[in-house]
């Protein structure tokens, strides 16, 4: 946990209730339920959760485009409900779907949505960073989708924000879009642009987040930098952190006499070993030793770190929903 | 990172003014709609159609005046509703399927800058078919009442609001596949049975005790009175400033942005 030192945006119990629904009877279904999160300048910020867990719901909230049921939220200190256009020229938004008309052709596009600010970005920079000149022939409506959302990235930094919201970023991104999407935003970030972003890709989070809120069917249900996360639940002692050791070998070892007590071992399936726990480097030479004294060489050999996944996983619970 | 990355912030400097929002929202609307071809074929080329169709043909002989005098003041009130409603509808309905309306709603343009661009885009596509409906009706022999140019072009804003409102509650609560239909569906059944091509006294006799009640009829009909007469009915007003008033209010209570 952590306090507000100059934050972008604010959100105390966000509720919101979306419906009546057929489907519910006619009743409210409540896809946000008391979230609170806050993000600051020069921060990336992630929400990380399943689909349906209330992330979209709630950047929409922030960003004033769907009315909340309760809570509060300050967006530079604005409400956004009632924000206007001066709040909005300093807020760029990308959404999930894009937002862009399918007959338009990317420059008269951005160079319109430049025009609504008194100052915009410069359209040649943004356009050469983004790689957008590489198609700014072609319609919107024929773009694939790591262009669409390149030229929605570029649409959200025209105005030059100070706050960026980005609804899955890296949504059909494939890995050189992904490069140059993930590199302009964390040198955005260190240009002092406060960024929120969600994403359900552990990946993401992992490689782009300085602080992280754990999304589950409408609420905040973990946070922290990465590393704080990894070591959730297992209190990281002298910066040890929880690993997992995977192995192939001979059926039937009794890997505990070897190594001892106080870690999870488990043969998934006759010859495939792993030990999983707070290892230590005394663990593996205790475990190579007694390999080199049964004269047993492994088939594979493979040392794990926790990932965000799993930490994900444990948190929000393995069912599919 | 390359070691030639452009500039890529500047001083923040706030949005640009609001008028200059809109106008620059209103001139991008109109060149998309005059870009699409089917909007140009529903603008432009029906209402042509009908206004040659309606002046070569007898349909509208015995009604006491020319045939071309006739016809074109409903012509311009097709226009109206091809722009407003159908186009307008249609171009929404689409808009916000793909997001658009929801983008463009977090910019410094906002909701209002939107609608208010929307508005512009439909007078400046009727400033257009006016003076092309106009010129081919002059070749072909139209002679309006010079006084009927100011109550008509009045009515024609004020038809162009109604169908609008009602272009835009359409499309704002349904699924523009179902905007598409009902709008394309509507402009055929108001444009052939709606009063507004034809005279009221030319239909069936079912539909001459309603089309003065729809907006098509009462713009269809004033238009006439304006053009052939000189002369506007109050009756007509506010049967129009009815259906702008009220689907526009409906528009605003039920649209979804989203």
């Amino acid at each position: 946990m952590r306090s507000p030192e100059s934050p972008v945006l604010t959100i105390d119990g966000l509720i919101k209730d979306v419906g009546p629904l057929a489907s519910l009877d006619g009743k409210m279904l409540r896809v946000v339920s008391g979230l609170s999160m806050f993000a600051e300048r020069g921060q990336i910020t992630a929400l990380l959760g399943a689909n349906g867990a209330g992330k979209t719901t709630t950047l929409e909230c922030a960003q004033g485009l769907q009315k909340r049921t309760g809570g509060r939220i300050g967006l530079l200190g604005e409400d956004p409900d009632t924000a206007g256009a001066s709040l909005r020229s300093r807020v760029g938004v990308m959404l999930q779907d894009g937002g862009l008309p399918p007959s338009a052709r990317p420059i008269p596009l951005l160079r319109h949505i430049a025009g609504m600010y008194r100052n915009p970005l410069p359209l040649d920079g943004l356009v050469e960073r983004l790689g957008i000149d590489t198609f700014s022939r072609t319609g919107v409506r024929r773009l694939s989708g790591g262009q669409k959302q390149r030229l929605s990235l570029a649409a959200a930094l025209i105005g030059n924000p100070e706050v960026l919201f980005l609804d899955e970023p890296s949504a059909g991104l494939d890995p050189q879009s992904r490069q140059i999407v993930f590199e302009l935003i964390a040198e955005l970030r260190d240009a002092g642009m406060g960024i929120i972003l969600t994403t359900h890709l552990m990946d993401d989070a992992q490689r782009l987040a300085d602080y992280v809120y754990i999304i589950d069917a409408g609420h905040n249900v973990a946070e922290g930098t990465v590393a704080e996360l990894l070591s959730h639940g297992h209190d990281a002692v002298d910066g040890v952190a929880e690993r997992t050791l995977f192995f192939d070998a001979p059926a039937g070892l009794d890997i505990a006499a070897a190594i001892g007590d106080g870690l999870t071992i488990t043969e998934s399936r006759a010859g495939s070993y792993s030990i999983a726990g707070t290892l230590t480097p005394q663990h593996l030479a205790k475990l190579t030793a007694w390999w080199a004294e049964k004269g047993i060489m492994p088939a594979s050999l493979r040392l794990e770190a926790r990932s965000l996944e799993d930490v994900f996983l444990d948190i929000s619970g393995r069912d599919i929903r | 990172m390359t070691s030639t990355t452009p500039a890529l912030t500047a001083p923040h400097a706030g949005p640009a003014p609001l008028v200059r929002r809109i106008l620059l929202q209103g001139r991008y609307e109109t060149l998309t709609m005059v870009r699409n071809g089917e909007q140009l074929i529903l603008a432009v080329i029906m209402p042509l159609l009908a206004l040659v169709g309606l002046t070569v043909t007898p349909l509208l002989d015995g009604l006491g005046a020319s045939r071309v005098d006739i016809a074109t003041p409903g012509v311009l009130a097709l226009c109206a509703m091809s722009t407003a409603f159908t186009g307008q509808g249609i171009a929404t309905g689409f808009d916000r399927r793909y997001g658009v309306l929801r983008f463009l709603s977090t910019t410094p343009l906002g909701r209002t800058g939107l609608i208010a661009g929307k508005i512009i885009a439909v007078l400046a596509v009727l400033v257009l078919q006016v003076l092309v409906i106009g010129a081919v009706a002059a070749l072909l022999g139209w002679h309006p009442r010079p006084e009927g140019w100011l109550p008509g072009l009045g009515l024609l804003v004020l038809g162009a609001a109604a169908f609008t409102a009602l272009g835009l509650l359409v499309a704002g609560t349904v699924r523009p596949e179902a905007t598409l239909a009902i709008t394309n569906l509507l402009w055929i059944l108001l444009g052939a049975l709606g009063g507004i091509v034809v005279p009221a006294e030319r239909l069936p006799e079912l539909a001459q005790s309603i089309v003065h009640f729809l907006p098509s009829g009462a713009l269809g009909q004033s238009l006439r009175d304006a053009f052939l007469h000189g002369s506007v009915s109050p009756q007509y007003v506010l049967v129009l400033l009815l259906w702008t008033i009220v689907p526009g209010a409906a528009a605003v209570r039920w649209f979804k942005w989203n």
